[in-house]
C-alpha cells in the first residue's frame, strides 16, 4: 500500500516537474531588469517553501514524541528535518549563484540570509547530534528539543525581511501588501515548480520514513532475537 | 544571455544533489530491508527449533 503511494507520487513528481522546467524556461517571460538570472528564483522559492515546511514538520513530530513517547513520531522527525537541511542547503546555494550576479557578492550578512543560515546550522547541529549519539530514548528527546527549538527560527526567517532592513526581493509578500510577480505567467510558472517540489518533498520524505521504520523494526527485532537465545541458554 | 552560467550553475546543483540523495536513501534502504530479512528468517528458524524441541518426548 505504501509503495503504492510512493510510486504515484513519483510520478506526479516527474511530471510536475517536467512541466515546471518547461513554464520556467519557455512558458514565462524573462524579467527585465535582472535578466535570465532571475529563473533561479522559480527553483529557489519552492526549495524555501519545503524547507521550513520540512521543520515544521518535525517539530510538530518532536512535540508528539514528547507527548505519546511513540518511536513513529521520532522517525518521522528525523526524516523531516534530514530532507529539510537538503531543501535548506539548496536556498542557500542557489540564493548565493542569484546574488552573485545581481549583488555582486555570494554572501552578505542581510536579515534574511543571516537567519536562514542560522536556521541551518541549528539543524545542522540536529543532524550531526543524531549521527554521532547512540540510538536510544534520550537521543531521541534531546532531537525533539532541538528540533522544536531550532523551528522557532522559521516564522523569524519569514518576518525578516518586514522586520528589519534588508536587500533581499520580497517577492511573495512585499511590505506595501502586493506581490512582487507583475506577470502572470510568472506566478503560474511559481505555482507549478511548488507544487512539483511540494511533490518531489513528499516523495523524498515517505523513503525516508519508511527507511527510519525499517531501521527501528530491525532493532526490536534484533533484541527479541537476542532474548530467544538466552531463553535457550537458559533451557 | 548574460550570467547564463550562473543560471544554468544553480539548476544543475539542485537536480545533482536530489540525485545524490535519491541514490543514498535507495542504498541505505536496500541494504537496511535485506538486514531485516536475514534478522526474520533467523527468528523464525530458532522458533521453529524450540517448537520441535518441546515436541520430541525427553529420554527418561
Amino acid at each position: 500500500m505504501n509503495r503504492n503511494i510512493r510510486t504515484i507520487v513519483a510520478a506526479a513528481t516527474f511530471i510536475l516537474m517536467i512541466a515546471a522546467l518547461f513554464m520556467v524556461f519557455d512558458y514565462a517571460p524573462t524579467e527585465a531588469d535582472q535578466g535570465i538570472v532571475q529563473r533561479i528564483f522559480y527553483f529557489h522559492v519552492p526549495c524555501a517553501w519545503v524547507a521550513f515546511a520540512s521543520f515544521g514538520i518535525a517539530a510538530l513530530s518532536g512535540i508528539l514524541y514528547l507527548w505519546l513517547g511513540d518511536r513513529i513520531w521520532d522517525d518521522l522527525e528525523y526524516a523531516a528535518a534530514e530532507t529539510g537541511m537538503v531543501f535548506c542547503t539548496l536556498v542557500l546555494v542557489t540564493g548565493s549563484l542569484w546574488a552573485k550576479p545581481i549583488w555582486g557578492t555570494w554572501w552578505t550578512w542581510d536579515s534574511r540570509l543571516t537567519t536562514t543560515f542560522i536556521l541551518w546550522l541549528m539543524y545542522g547541529g540536529y543532524m550531526m547530534m543524531r549521527a554521532s549519539a547512540d540510538d536510544t530514548a534520550q537521543t531521541a528527546r534531546f532531537g525533539a528539543v532541538i528540533a522544536i527549538v531550532a523551528a522557532a527560527d522559521v516564522p523569524v526567517v519569514i518576518a525578516s525581511v518586514r522586520l528589519w532592513r534588508t536587500i533581499h526581493p520580497a517577492v511573495i509578500v512585499t511590505k506595501e501588501g502586493g506581490h512582487g510577480l507583475e506577470d502572470p505567467r510568472m506566478v503560474a510558472a511559481l505555482l507549478v515548480s511548488l507544487a512539483a517540489f511540494t511533490a518531489l518533498y513528499g516523495w523524498l520524505l515517505m523513503l525516508r520514513f519508511a527507511q527510519l521504520r525499517a531501521r527501528t523494526r530491525l532493532g526490536a527485532l534484533a533484541r527479541e532475537i537476542a532474548l530467544a537465545y538466552a531463553a535457550a541458554g537458559d533451557d | 544571455m548574460e550570467h547564463l552560467g550562473f543560471l544554468f550553475a544553480a539548476y544543475a546543483i539542485i537536480f545533482s544533489v536530489i540525485f545524490v540523495y535519491v541514490v543514498f536513501l535507495w542504498r541505505r534502504q536496500a541494504a537496511l530491508d535485506a538486514e531485516v530479512s536475514a534478522l526474520e528468517a533467523r527468528l523464525h528458524a530458532l522458533k521453529d527449533a524450540a517448537s520441535k524441541s518441546e515436541a520430541s518426548p525427553r529420554p527418561k
